[in-house]
């Protein structure tokens, strides 16, 4: 009873938290990286250096009024946001934070399912109702087309995404989480060195897949006002926020544990760098999601958005033609060698 | 026990959200009941053990192909109400009608077969796997790579067809 229903709801319950926490320090995070790249300030007045900017933005929205147009379909409109959170924190459920055990016997990770990369997959491309139906039920003009621009995107880069992860999983030879950390320790490398091409893949792939710069054509404010969440106000919209975070954490994530060894300190199998080990593995596997997302902030800091032509031409003629010679060529090596 | 509580709860909710795609007067809503009936099933596969089968279940049916079916609807149906559909030949009724039947007497004959005539038929053709082969994921490999190897490829080259044939039919001038 209390391993199978207790611990994991708790479990359950801190990652949610843990989400909702980060997601809101993640804004702060952005404004400033991005303020000092344009040599500003970012927000300086809530506490010191506008730390608490964090907690007076989720106050803030929850205290504004929350507004349903009069021509929009209720139901969807409020089914919308939720569609697009949920799907977006259920994935966490496979992630494997650390290698530590907490009381000699809770893992750092919800569930370890031996088809856990194609479970995450899976359920975020749920998410993408949660996108167009906001558009839609709207009833406007400006979310219909950036719901519609939406979903175009995720699905063509869903695609090279998924092809990409094919060549990974051959290379590591399971599509469970922590089988694919367990792989990387035995082949004492981290992917990132057998798979580069992937990982650069994955990585442009997975900015179109969470709508960030420079592929934020559905939320394009200065062609769509907004973009598909422009009907919507207060605690909507920010769920609406929330949902990108989490699958902004969710696709750093996946980076970390597919391509850095997750968990693992760099260069596994040299003995001379066990001292590392100290570290704790969770610090280990944040450190490395931290990397990736400030490298995500950098990117948007610096970037002009890109054409939606220039977007499509990119998914479909150059994406994913490299994504399927990458499995052709990893499959004959994973044969030959 | 749970399994059986699980089994009818699915299946009931499965029937009801399959009469609530037919029954919605808003077609989107239709497209969203299919999403969850979609998502039923896969909740079913895992009852059944079948993690992957219902991960795929989700990734191409719920994420895929019903997220085109919603571009199409919302495209084709703005702003004006559904029209009620005219048939000028009245054969929709007597085909669906027939359809329904032949489908019945198909589920019927499943039926009497494997309860009636073949109590004792082979279940599960996972028997036939090696020893090694364990885990959802490398049987189904297995399976479709050995034993089911002529109808795969033949699917595939079916699809590999009906790509061509959409991408001639949408670009004229190629």
């Amino acid at each position: 009873m209390i391993d199978t229903v207790i611990i994991p709801l708790l479990q359950i319950v801190v990652v949610i938290n843990a989400l909702a926490l980060s997601a809101s320090l993640m804004t702060l995070f952005e404004r400033k990286v991005i303020a000092w790249t344009q040599s500003r300030l970012g927000p300086m007045r809530v506490g010191p250096y506008g730390v608490l900017q964090a907690i007076a933005d989720p106050i803030k929205l929850l205290l504004k009024e929350d507004i349903t147009p009069r021509k929009a379909d209720k139901w969807m409109f409020t089914l919308a946001p939720i569609i697009a959170l949920v799907p977006a924190m259920v994935v966490f459920a496979v992630v494997p934070f650390g290698s530590e055990k907490l009381f000699g016997s809770v893992d750092l990770f919800i569930a370890d399912i031996n088809v856990g990369l194609l479970f995450i997959i899976s359920v975020t491309s749920i998410g993408v109702y949660g996108i167009i139906l906001a558009g839609w039920a709207s009833n406007s003009k400006y979310p219909l087309l950036a719901s519609l621009r939406a979903a175009a995107q995720l699905i063509s880069y869903e695609i090279a995404v998924t092809m990409t992860l094919v060549s990974v999983t051959l290379t590591a030879g399971t599509l469970s989480m922590v089988g694919i950390i367990e792989a990387q320790q035995d082949a004492g490398l981290w992917f990132v060195f057998v798979q580069p091409v992937a990982f650069v893949l994955v990585f442009i792939g997975g900015l179109a897949e969470i709508n960030r710069v420079p592929f934020d054509l559905p939320e394009a404010e200065q062609e769509l006002t907004g973009g598909f969440h422009t009907e919507y106000s207060g605690m909507r919209w920010a769920l609406f926020f929330l949902a990108e975070y989490a699958n902004t954490f969710m696709v750093a994530a996946i980076m970390t544990v597919l391509f850095l060894g997750g968990w693992l300190r760099p260069f596994p199998s040299v003995d001379a760098l066990a001292f590392l080990d100290l570290i704790p593995s969770w610090v280990w596997f944040m450190s490395k999601m931290f990397v990736f997302l400030y490298m995500f902030t950098w990117i948007r800091a610096t970037f002009p958005r890109y054409r939606y032509d220039q977007l499509m031409r990119l998914g479909w003629k150059v994406l994913i033609p490299i994504a399927i010679a990458n499995v052709v060529v990893t499959a004959v090596a994973k044969v030959l060698l | 026990m749970a399994e059986t509580i699980a089994f009818y709860t699915l299946s009931i909710l499965i029937l009801g959200l399959a009469v609530l795609v037919v029954t919605a007067r808003n077609t989107v809503h239709s497209v969203l009941f299919l999403v969850m009936n979609f998502l039923c099933v896969a909740v079913i596969y895992v009852v059944l053990g079948a993690e992957f089968l219902a991960v795929i279940q989700i990734l191409v049916y719920a994420g895929g192909i019903v997220v085109l079916y919603l571009f199409v609807v919302m495209l084709v149906n703005l702003t004006r109400a559904p029209e009620v559909h005219q048939d000028p030949r009245r054969i929709s009724m007597p085909m669906a009608l027939a359809l329904a039947g032949a489908m019945l007497l198909e589920l019927a004959g499943i039926v009497v077969y494997s309860y009636v005539l073949e109590p004792s038929a082979p279940a599960s053709a996972a028997a036939v796997l090696p020893t090694e082969i364990q885990g959802n994921v490398e049987q189904i490999g297995w399976l479709l790579y050995t034993d089911y190897l002529i109808p795969f490829e033949v699917a595939s080259i079916l699809l590999l067809v009906a790509m061509v044939g959409a991408i001639v039919l949408a670009k004229r001038e190629l």
